[in-house]
């Protein structure tokens, strides 16, 4: 029992028909059917790798009202994603061994798609002590990449300790670039619209100046650093300048900074409040154009369920993230390709599945499509359009900026270990 | 007009009808009749989420001489206390049968919360959100600017009003710089760089750091409280150093143009913002402004709940 996906286009390029048995490929060409193989047809749509998130918010173990492994899995296979990363800001704090595997565990027991777990950097996500970071790494869990993200790891020392350390398991310290002393109470980015909605500013400088510091600290000891949620044009020339001089950086940008903007806050609906914050227009412009030159290496979502009751208020009381999943293919292709004649499919493959799974060691996902390959692949309708109901999340929550808006394309199928999990927005 | 959030909420047009109402009020009150019938059956809340005896006595005051069923409803000693939510005190009011609701929150944008969630449907007037707004205060500061400078038609036109303090966390200011240029003044914003936005270089408003620099050309200087709590987030370094830089002390007193006049929202800080000669002198308009207030609201009121296209009113079939 295997598929046959006939007429794709591979990339958005050369049409072909490809054969899976067993999670991989096995043939590519021009095909036809054997007996009792399910035959999608496919004349029309693209066919990508699945995609790769490096940034998920799970919410479980501890906000299982939020979200769920399972529930959040769903909400991947809709959006096209074969494999997420979890974030370790849950309750217990994935800063332990025992943790990361019960993640793991769980993601295996109950998720549609590969579950990666994160671990965090420092004890608690206090930034005072680091967790036992080998312990996670040496775990049946292998985790690679350590992120205090909702926090930032400011002390200088902390991170520094923590980018050596991973080196000796090629590891990577996913950093949430925010200076704390320069963002106490901050609401939302500071510029014209905070000044007059009287809303305390997240000032861009607070996420340059460790950026900045990191990239030094990066250079001299001659690690990793992974920069997370990118969100200013001064981000992208200061990882631009790192990358010039060879220091091992990469960046991600989540699809909200890249098609969003500060100017949503007016009216204070806490659907836009996130963090790092909406910016201005020109960071926008200067994300995009970062993505498109490599400078920034990935889209990664940020997906950040929460329940009714933390949006569903004042702007202040309210706590910051939106979904992201289910939306990151079609506002991506909204905010790069709107207007051009053409999508450039091996660049949405490339940012968002080809290098986070190479950033990551994931080494089944991102594959070139070609005989061998893990069948974890997604199809694609590049003519159609999505319109986002937020009634209708495959996610438990519904805090998506995007209720109602028209998004271009439409992911027809995702295939994960050569079966199909999702077929026109039905998780199987 | 069905909620007052904002000044920009309001067309020049819609100023000039409140602020000529407050005038109309003001000249009935000049005689005995103290009390109107106009919102008699309709019942206002003053929500107050911050101790503010001022402006919720003002605005009770308002409404009682309109003939106003008023509760007043503050966070302290209520259920707010024990963590219930905007939403839920909303909706309790709301059950209540609450026509129009006048809150005062710490949370910039909780009146447009209110207004815009569909937790309610009465009418929502912003008595002062955060470091957001208090459109209230601005319109009695220039309906007393206008009467005193006798603009009959509220046209502030040629006029300099100096704004001195602590720009940043104050929704008088906001409020006020919106108002002012929209009825024609010229406004200047003096205080120190800590305490002025990032970002209001784009609310068409001068920016002075020097007080001493503008004093002479101002028409009106407009006071703001400073906060004594600012000092340990570094705006600046001493109470006594804000003082000798910003304070309306006797020296700047005595270099203002004598046709000049000072206001301030209160409550004062004597000797800091503003000293007792200057805040008791023959130009402080600070009374005034407090009397005025009554008036305004009073007209804000009318607008919003007793006029014949009440929204909320017509919702009701009346």
């Amino acid at each position: 029992m295997g598929i046959l996906i006939k007429s794709a286009s591979v990339l958005g390029t050369n049409v072909a028909d490809i054969r899976i048995k067993d999670g991989i490929v096995t043939e590519v060409g021009s095909l036809t059917s054997q007996t009792g193989e399910e035959v999608i047809e496919a004349a029309g749509l693209v066919l990508l790798p699945g995609l790769v998130d490096l940034h998920t918010h799970v919410r479980e173990p501890g906000r299982e009202d939020a979200e769920t492994i399972e529930t959040a899995s769903h909400a991947a296979a809709k959006g096209g994603y074969t494999a997420l990363s979890p974030m370790a800001n849950t309750h217990p704090v994935a800063d332990t061994a025992g943790v990361v595997e019960q993640v793991a565990r769980l993601g295996a027991a109950t998720s549609r798609v590969d579950l990666f777990p994160i671990g965090a950097v420092t004890k608690g996500l206090a930034g005072e002590q680091l967790s036992e970071i080998g312990a996670m790494a040496d775990s049946s869990a292998r985790v690679r990449i350590f992120s205090d993200d909702g926090k930032c790891v400011f002390d200088p020392l902390v991170m520094r300790r923590a980018l050596e350390y991973v080196k000796r398991f090629d590891g990577i310290v996913a950093q949430h670039a925010q200076e704390p002393r320069l963002t106490e109470g901050a609401q939302m980015n500071e510029g014209t619209v905070s000044a007059e909605l009287g809303l305390t500013g997240w000032p861009a400088i607070a996420e340059e100046s460790i950026i900045a510091r990191d990239i030094l600290i990066a250079e001299h000891v001659g690690s990793r650093l992974h920069i997370c949620h990118l969100t200013t044009a001064g981000g992208v020339e200061l990882v631009r300048w790192a990358k010039s001089r060879g220091v091992k950086v990469t960046a991600e940008v989540t699809p909200h900074h890249l098609l969003l903007t500060d100017e949503l806050a007016r009216g204070y609906d806490a659907v836009y409040k996130v963090n790092p914050p909406l910016r201005s227009h020109s960071d926008v412009l200067a994300l995009r154009a970062g993505l498109i030159d490599g400078t920034i290496d990935i889209v990664a979502t940020d997906h950040a369920p929460h329940p009714e009751e933390d949006k569903d208020c004042e702007w202040q009381a309210a706590a910051f993230g939106m979904l992201g999943l289910e939306t990151a293919l079609g506002v991506v292709v909204k905010a790069l390709f709107e207007g051009s004649a053409t999508i450039d499919w091996k660049l949405i493959a490339d940012r968002m599945s080809v290098r986070p799974a190479h950033i990551a060691g994931y080494e089944a996902h991102g594959q070139a499509i070609e005989v061998g390959a893990s069948a974890h692949l997604i199809l694609v309708d590049p003519k159609a359009t999505t319109t986002v109901d937020r009634t209708k999340m495959a996610s438990k929550s519904k805090n998506t900026p995007y209720d109602a808006m028209a998004l271009p394309t439409q992911i027809t199928h995702t295939i994960y270990g050569g079966a199909v999990v999702m077929t026109n927005g039905t998780v199987l | 007009m069905r909620h007052l959030l904002s000044i920009n909420d309001l067309t020049v047009q819609q100023a000039h009808e409140i602020l000529t109402t407050a005038y109309e009020l003001d000249r009935v009150s000049d005689g005995q009749i103290k009390k109107l019938p106009t919102l008699r059956g309709r019942t206002i809340v003053n929500l107050f989420f911050e101790d503010s005896t001022r402006t919720r006595i003002s605005f009770e005051s308002a409404a009682k001489r309109l003939s106003a069923d008023v509760i007043n409803f503050s966070a302290k000693g209520s259920s707010v206390s024990k963590g219930e939510s905007l939403k839920d005190t909303a909706q309790t009011l709301q059950a209540m049968g609450a026509d129009g609701v006048i809150i005062r929150h710490n949370a910039s944008g909780a009146a447009q919360r209110l207004a815009d969630s569909g937790w309610i449907s009465a009418s929502v007037i912003n008595a002062g959100d955060g470091t957001h707004e208090h459109p209230t205060q601005a319109l009695l500061d220039s309906y007393t600017i206008a009467r005193n400078f006798e603009r009959e038609n509220y046209d502030l036109s040629g006029l300099t009003i100096g704004i001195v303090g602590d720009i940043l966390h104050s929704r008088v200011a906001r409020s006020n710089v919106l108002l002012l240029r929209k009825l024609g003044a010229s406004v200047i914003l003096i205080a120190p760089p800590t305490l002025i936005p990032v970002g209001a270089e784009s609310w068409g408003a001068t920016i002075s750091y020097s007080f001493d620099d503008v004093i002479e050309n101002l028409d009106v200087v407009m006071t703001l409280r400073i906060q004594h709590e600012r000092m340990s987030n570094f705006f600046f370094p001493s109470l006594q150093e804000y003082s000798r830089g910003y304070g309306l002390d006797d020296s700047r007193l005595s270099r203002m143009k004598a046709s000049a006049v000072i206001m301030h929202p209160g409550p004062m800080n004597r000797g800091v913002e503003i000293s007792s000669s200057a805040a008791d002198s023959n130009q402080s308009l600070v009374l005034r402004q407090v009397t005025n207030g009554v008036f305004v609201r009073m007209a804000v009121l009318y607008h919003l709940l007793g006029g014949p296209q009440s929204a909320t009113q017509s919702e009701m079939g009346i």
